[in-house]
Parts: structure tokens; C-alpha cells; sequence
């Protein structure tokens, strides 16, 4: 090993009942290097960080850091030796200031003035805005980054591990985003970048390590790969896309929104405001927008969740405002929503009862008040088995299958309830790349038939990927809509930023 | 070696079923230590208070007519329960059901006609809903917590019930005693075994049970009682009102709880008296978590209970103890099934040295 490799990883194994999440996985990090770790979920690649940063103990296989062999016990220690981490999930506390949040992360706490100053100066030099002294509830989740960013450096670790950064980011934000981290990485710091996205290993890493089902793959210098063959690597097989088939003739309208207003629920909440906006059969629309932007709230208004004044949604020629969630199902809609768990689904009930929760409805399942489930347990089975949702049979809970296979099911109840307008949001959130795939050409083959499908996601890789025409919503208000032959990051990013092109 | 609580992917089906079990047995072990610092003898102590009150016909009858009350209110309570509707109010509504059952059979004393008992169960079934009605009023009007909504009308039913006896309904002939007529024949229930007190209320209590566990498992209103309790976004996604499940669970609680006062009442009492019940609407709490929320398992914990009240009786004739013994059985019980049912979702492990 030489003195360039900051740390080295050999023959790591961790085991959990039932399955190998690490198998004899070895990489080497040099100093100043930004080096991608790649794979699908469930590829190990959390399991892999988390042995790093100290919150999982391997079975197997030892660490050396900056050329001594160490054992990372716990997270407090990782941190003495030089390694941070930013999580994909934030834990801030909404009602705090920035500082003060910073300072509740600190193993040593340091005079308030002294960090305000300190957060200043860092903040100015890597190019990261941020006042010390907002509350965080109003800072955007790019600004939210920033301060766990800033809170990692303020350690002036060696090793700067990120786990999928960019996923909840406007393209504005992950350009500001790379030009921080390369910075970091010209002073001499490593960094470990956790993603799938292909396009921002090629932009921002050196080297990558590419991980499947727990084993080590390959460790490659990206300069070699091209976005297809590292998703090559990744899938062990070529990406098969949706067949899209833009600009054929939508049909008639089947969900028209008009001047709808609906106001924030909580004083945290996102009102909507004059949101119009028209979806026809046999097209898929597109909706973009940074996490907490009003998607949810959008949703529930479609579907029956939130009400709204009766003629501000038309489904199927029928206003429908005022209606809850069943009456809207009978006039054709169904939709997913983002959250499976607890939302879509509820988790301590079998596939039997999640498919009761919405199907009993358009397929009368539920006759004066007493339930058919054989009839139910039918159309379980014909989902399982048209949407390879891999469970050992319908009598399975919800909160035992893993969420890919869960979103399956999910999309396919909706699916297989032959409706006329279908509105999904994160259509793909954590799913694998095999089971995305299907999804979307499931919803493909739906709007083919003539239904009218609208998505509601922050993957923009899949918006473009799907759409006919896409939009975005930004504080609860919805943009217009541009044919996908029209649109490009860049005018999609404004959008999402809320400037009207 | 130090234990420590792992938490578990998904939770124990084993343990949601053995957790009572432990508990029954820490609770045999805790009441065994009560007795010896009571320096009782322990054995005997335990054969009085669990074997001896149900080691004869009379007290199998006796154990069923206990277990009646427990049964109807702890299989109601638990399909609240089950929504996420915490009624613990269900003693008012059981007073409340024997004054409106106590108040029409004064209505009818001293006349006859197969109507009659009919009239007064339901009666008291509306009794109860009206006082759990108040409580769905204030949780879905004013968002008014029904924990304590529920509980301060507890108190209040009470004093309504002594204000009564105490007053209007006094017995004329009853020497000033504070309590009412004794009721008519044609208002009681009828026994169904010759020389007990047991009697058609407990054939009601099983039926209501059959109602419950068909009504949970196979109807749109069990389950959006299930869906509500485990996952209420889901439910609203669903189209189902919280609302509507909030009354609907409040009302079948309070109608069930106001039909085992009736029933008590026009049953073992024959009267109002200024006490109708020792605390059954509370014992029932108990009663439906050790039944696992599930109306068989309510028939089974109703028994189990009821026997907590013969044993704290007969220890209190032979041991000279205090009545109070069954109560904290019943504490005990409860107290332990709680603490067991972390095994339901955690594992215990022991972990070689380190903190």
C-alpha cells in the first residue's frame, strides 16, 4: 500500500440472517480522490459505508486507515480518526437554528460565537451560502444539506463519505453541489460518492467501485466506462428501456384541474395555488418538483384525500372536488402515493388485505357490508403473478416484502383495476432498476390503452425517460407543460426553481 | 455477559400468543412473593385463590356470571382498541346502561308481559352509546381527548346513579336505604341452571363474541377498524372516515358496556343499588389485551379475570386478606403483560462483555 491510499478495505464480510449483505468486498480510497461506489439497491453499498463510518461491526476482514490498521468500533471513533459522513436522510431539528443545530452534532462543544464564525468562513470558502442564524424549517433541502455538509467539515475529516447527495436536488443545486466537492478534493480530501446516477459518477469521480448482491464487482477508473457500460456493470445486464412512444394522438380529456386553491393543513405545510393543468388518454404526464414542494399535497387533492371546491377538479367530465376518495375511484381513478408503507399499504396486513384497501371498490369486492375474499384473494394472485411481485404467497404482510417488490404490488392493484386516469407519485423511489423498468413499462402499456397517466416524481432520469409532456411544481404551484422533445435539464431546473420560462 | 433487547425485522407471532402466558406465570410468582411477605402459606394460599373457586359446579356458574360483564365490555373495547380508539370510560357507560335497563324495568314494576326484558336490554344498549356518544361527540367535534373525556364521565355516571337511588328512585318501601324497588319477575333475566345465579346474559356475552369475530373478520366495518388502528393515512387513502370509525367503535363500546350493566342489574342485582359493578369496565381493559385484542381471546381472558374476583373473595373469607388482593392481581397481570409483550417486537440477547 502506498502512502498516496488513505484508507484500505480487506476482504470485508457482514452477514444478517438470511442474506450475505457484504461478501469478502477489498477497495482502496487514495487521498484526494473522489471514488464512486456503485450499485443497485440492496447491492450493499449502505451496509459497506456504515461498516466504515463505525455503525456496523463486521463479521470479517480488517481496515487500515492512513496506513495503520484500526477497528472502528462506533461512529465517535470513526470521527476522531477523519471520517464523516452526510446521510441521505437529515436528522435536523426543524424549530433550531442553523447553528444550533450544528453545534448539537459536535462531539466537542465549542463556543457558540466562535462556531457561528467559523460556519461563516467555511460556508464563504467552499462556496456553500448559509446564515447561522435561520431556523431550518425554512431553508430549502439543498440549504439543509449544506448545513450537515458543513457540520462534517468543521471536523476537517480525511475521508468525506456522501450517501446519494444529489437525489433530493435541483440540477442548480448539484452543479453548486460538484463544484464544492471538487474543491475539497483538490485540498487533498477523499471522498466516498454513494450513487446510481451514472451521468454524475462520469462528471465528478476518478474511480469506481461497483457492487452486486454483496460482492465487489469491479474497481474501475471511470475515465475507461461510459454511462452504459458502468450500468452495465451494475445490472450485470444491458438496460432494457420502456418502449416510449411519444406523440401519439392523446385522447380525450380525463382529468382537468382549474383554479384549484387548496391551503397549507399545518403552518409547516404547502398550500396549492392556482394550479390548472389538463391530462388526456393514452398520455403520460410528468410532474417535477424537489421533495416537499406540495407533490403530496397535489396528490391527495386528486384522489379524493384533501377536498376542494367541487369545480375546480373534473375527472371524466364529472366535478368531483367535493368528492372522497371512493366516489372518485367509481369515476375511474386510482393513484400511488409516494409513501408505500403506512400510506399505500398498511404495513401488518396481508396482500390479501392491501388489495381490499383499494380494489373493493371498481371490482365489488364488498357487497352489503360483508366481504368476498375469494374474489379478492383471485385478483391478489393475478397481481402477484402479472407484476412478479416476489412474496411466498398472498398471505404475506405488506411490511415483510421488500419495497421494490411492495411497489409492484402496489402499482399493479392500481393497475389491474382497469382504470381510465392513474396518478402515481415516486413511481420507482428505491426500487431496483429491474423492477423500475417494469414499472414503467406497465405504465406505458396502460396509457397505450388509453388511459391517462400522471407522475409525480423528483427522478428526473425517469421523468424524461417516460413523459409525453412535463412540468414542475414549486411551492405548490404548478408550471406549465412542455412536450419531452422540447425540455432539457437545464429548463427543467429553472422550473423547478419556479421561474417561468 | 450483559442482555440487551435486539429489536426483531418483524414482529413475533410465538410471542404475541405466549407473552400472556409469561405474564400469567410472573404473575403466579409475584403473587407467591406477595403471600409470603403476608406470611401466608404460599401453596395454599394459590390453590384458594385460582383452584379452589372453580373446583365445583356452583363455582364454574359463578365464575361464568363474573365473566358476562367482562366479556361483553372487553370484546367491544378491543375492536376500539383496534381502531386506535382508547375508551377506558367503559364503567360509566356500564352505570349508565343500568340506570336507563334499571329505569324502564321500574317503569314496568309490577307488570307482566314477554316485552318487557326485551325493552330493558335495549334500553340499556342505548343507555351506553348515549354516554360513549358524548365522548365521540367531544373527540370528533373539538379533537377533546377520549382518554379523558371518557374517564372524568366515569365519575360522573357514578354520581348520576347515587343521585338516583338516593332521590327519585329511592325504594318506598326500602326503610330509607339507598336503593331502588327490587324488580319485578318478568324484568329479570331468566337463570339457565337450577340452583345458581348463572344466567342468559352469559349465553348473550358468547353470541356477542361470534358477532364480533364475524364483524372483524369479514365485513367492511371490521376492517376499517383494523386498517384505522394500523395505518390511518392508508385508511383516509382508502376512503374511510376517521370520523365515522370513531363513532362507530365508541358506540359499539359504550352499546356493550351498557348492555353488561343491564344485564347486571336485571341479572345477579335485581336492583340499582349505589354500586353496580367492582370496577368490571376498568378489570375489562385488561381483559382485552390479555385476549390479544381478538374476541376469542376475550372469552378466554374474560374467564381468567373473572377468576381474579372469586379468588380475591374466597381469600378474603378464608386468608383474612383484603379484598384488594384481587385488584392487584389484576394490576399484577397487566403490569406484566405489558412488559412481556416487548418480546413481541424485540428479542432478548446476551452480549459478551462491552456496553
Amino acid at each position: 500500500m502506498s502512502d498516496q491510499t488513505l484508507i484500505s478495505l480487506k476482504h470485508l464480510r457482514k452477514a444478517y440472517p438470511g442474506c450475505v449483505a457484504n461478501d469478502d468486498i477489498s477497495m482502496q480510497i487514495d487521498r484526494g480522490e473522489i471514488h464512486a461506489l456503485l450499485g443497485e439497491n440492496g447491492a450493499g453499498k449502505s451496509t459497506l459505508v456504515k461498516i466504515i463510518y463505525g455503525v456496523v461491526k463486521a463479521d470479517e476482514g480488517s481496515i487500515e486507515f492512513d496506513g495503520k490498521p484500526v477497528q472502528i468500533n462506533n461512529p465517535a471513533y470513526a470521527r476522531s480518526l477523519g471520517i464523516a459522513m452526510v446521510f441521505q436522510h437529515f436528522s435536523l431539528f426543524d424549530s433550531l437554528t442553523v447553528a444550533q443545530n450544528i453545534s448539537l452534532g459536535m462531539d466537542d462543544k465549542s463556543d457558540p460565537e466562535q462556531l457561528s464564525e467559523r460556519i461563516i468562513e467555511i460556508s464563504n470558502h467552499y462556496g456553500l451560502p448559509l446564515d447561522p442564524e435561520r431556523h431550518v424549517y425554512t431553508l430549502s433541502v439543498g440549504e439543509r444539506q449544506r448545513i450537515e455538509i458543513i457540520r462534517c467539515l468543521l471536523q476537517d475529516p480525511k475521508l468525506l463519505i456522501m450517501d446519494e447527495p444529489t437525489s433530493v436536488l435541483t440540477p442548480q443545486e448539484v452543479d453548486k453541489l460538484f463544484e464544492t466537492l471538487r474543491r475539497l478534493s483538490d485540498e487533498g480530501m477523499a471522498i466516498l460518492y454513494i450513487s446510481h446516477k451514472l451521468d454524475e459518477i462520469k462528471a465528478l469521480c476518478r474511480n469506481a467501485t461497483i457492487l452486486r448482491l454483496g460482492k465487489k464487482i469491479d474497481s474501475v477508473s471511470v475515465a475507461d466506462q461510459t454511462p452504459s457500460s458502468l450500468a452495465g456493470l451494475m445490472m450485470g445486464e444491458e438496460l432494457k428501456l420502456a418502449d416510449h412512444a411519444p406523440g401519439g394522438t392523446p385522447g380525450e380529456v380525463r382529468l382537468s384541474i382549474k383554479n384549484l386553491n387548496i391551503p397549507a393543513e399545518s403552518a409547516l405545510g404547502i398550500s396549492l395555488k392556482e394550479i390548472n393543468f389538463e391530462v388526456r388518454g393514452g398520455e403520460i404526464i410528468g410532474i417535477a418538483g424537489v421533495a416537499g414542494n406540495g407533490q403530496d399535497e397535489l396528490l391527495k387533492a386528486i384522489n379524493g384525500e384533501l377536498l376542494c371546491t367541487p369545480d375546480s377538479i373534473n375527472i371524466e367530465g364529472k366535478y368531483v372536488g367535493g368528492f372522497g376518495p371512493n366516489e372518485r375511484r367509481q369515476y375511474g381513478l386510482v393513484s400511488v402515493p409516494e409513501k408505500r408503507l403506512g400510506h399505500g399499504a398498511v404495513p401488518g396486513m396481508s396482500l390479501v388485505d392491501n388489495a381490499l384497501l383499494t380494489a373493493n371498490i371498481r371490482l365489488g369486492l364488498i357487497k352489503l357490508g360483508l366481504i368476498n375474499y375469494s374474489k379478492t384473494i383471485d385478483f391478489t394472485q393475478s397481481v402477484i403473478k402479472e407484476f412478479d411481485v416476489r412474496t411466498p404467497d398472498e398471505n404475506a404482510r405488506a411490511d415483510s416484502l421488500s419495497g421494490g417488490n411492495l411497489q409492484k404490488f402496489i402499482v399493479g392493484r392500481e393497475i389491474n383495476q382497469s382504470p381510465e386516469l392513474i396518478v402515481v407519485a415516486q413511481p420507482t423511489w428505491g426500487v431496483d432498476a429491474g423492477a423500475a423498468q417494469s414499472i414503467r413499462a406497465a405504465l406505458r402499456a396502460l396509457a397505450n390503452q388509453g388511459t391517462a397517466v400522471l407522475v409525480i416524481s423528483q427522478d428526473l432520469d425517469e421523468l424524461f425517460e417516460m413523459s409525453d409532456r412535463i412540468g414542475a411544481i414549486c411551492a405548490g404551484k404548478v408550471s406549465a407543460f412542455f412536450p419531452i422533445t422540447e425540455m432539457n435539464s437545464e429548463k427543467i431546473g429553472l422550473l423547478m426553481a419556479g421561474v417561468e420560462t | 455477559m450483559k442482555p440487551y433487547l435486539e429489536r426483531r425485522q418483524l414482529e413475533s407471532k410465538l410471542w404475541t400468543y405466549m407473552s400472556p402466558v409469561l405474564a400469567l406465570l410472573l404473575t403466579l410468582l409475584a403473587g407467591a412473593l406477595l403471600f409470603r411477605i403476608m406470611s401466608v402459606e404460599v401453596a395454599p394460599a394459590l390453590y384458594i385463590f385460582f383452584i379452589e373457586p372453580i373446583s365445583t359446579s356452583y363455582g364454574l356458574s359463578e365464575l361464568w356470571v363474573k365473566a358476562t360483564p367482562l366479556i361483553l365490555i372487553g370484546v367491544a373495547l378491543s375492536l376500539g382498541f383496534r381502531a386506535g380508539v382508547w375508551n377506558i370510560g367503559a364503567e360509566g357507560q356500564l352505570i349508565l346502561g343500568g340506570i336507563f335497563g334499571g329505569g324502564v324495568a321500574l317503569l314496568f314494576y309490577e307488570q307482566e308481559g314477554f316485552y318487557i326484558l326485551p325493552l330493558i336490554l335495549l334500553a340499556g344498549v342505548l343507555g351506553g352509546m348515549l354516554w360513549a356518544g358524548i365522548v365521540a361527540w367531544l373527540r370528533t367535534r373539538f379533537n377533546a381527548n377520549e382518554i379523558l373525556t371518557s374517564l372524568m364521565l366515569t365519575y360522573v355516571a357514578e354520581l348520576l346513579l347515587s343521585y338516583l337511588i338516593h332521590g327519585p328512585w329511592k325504594d318506598p318501601e326500602g326503610y330509607s336505604f339507598p336503593q331502588s324497588r327490587i324488580f319485578s319477575d318478568s324484568a329479570l333475566l331468566p337463570v339457565i341452571a337450577d340452583g345458581t345465579r348463572l344466567h342468559l346474559g352469559a349465553v348473550i356475552a358468547v353470541v356477542v363474541v361470534l358477532i364480533a369475530w364475524g364483524v372483524l373478520a369479514r365485513t367492511r366495518l371490521g376492517f376499517q377498524i383494523k386498517v384505522m388502528g394500523d395505518a390511518p393515512d392508508a385508511g383516509t387513502y382508502a376512503g374511510f372516515s376517521h370520523k365515522k370509525v370513531i363513532w362507530m367503535t365508541l358506540l359499539m363500546s359504550g352499546g356493550a358496556a351498557g348492555l353488561a350493566g343491564v344485564i347486571e342489574v336485571v341479572g345477579p342485582i335485581g336492583q340499582l343499588l349505589p354500586s353496580i359493578s367492582p370496577g368490571y369496565g376498568f378489570t375489562a381493559i385488561i381483559v382485552a389485551y390479555v385476549g390479544r385484542l381478538h374476541p376469542v381471546g376475550v372469552l378466554f381472558a374474560g374467564l381468567l379475570l373473572a377468576l381474579s374476583y372469586l379468588g380475591g373473595e374466597s381469600a378474603q373469607i378464608e386468608l383474612n386478606l383484603p379484598l384488594a388482593v384481587g385488584g392487584v392481581f389484576q394490576g399484577l397481570l397487566l403490569f406484566f403483560l405489558l412488559a412481556c409483550d416487548v418480546l413481541i417486537h424485540y428479542r432478548l440477547r446476551l452480549s459478551p462483555n462491552k456496553a
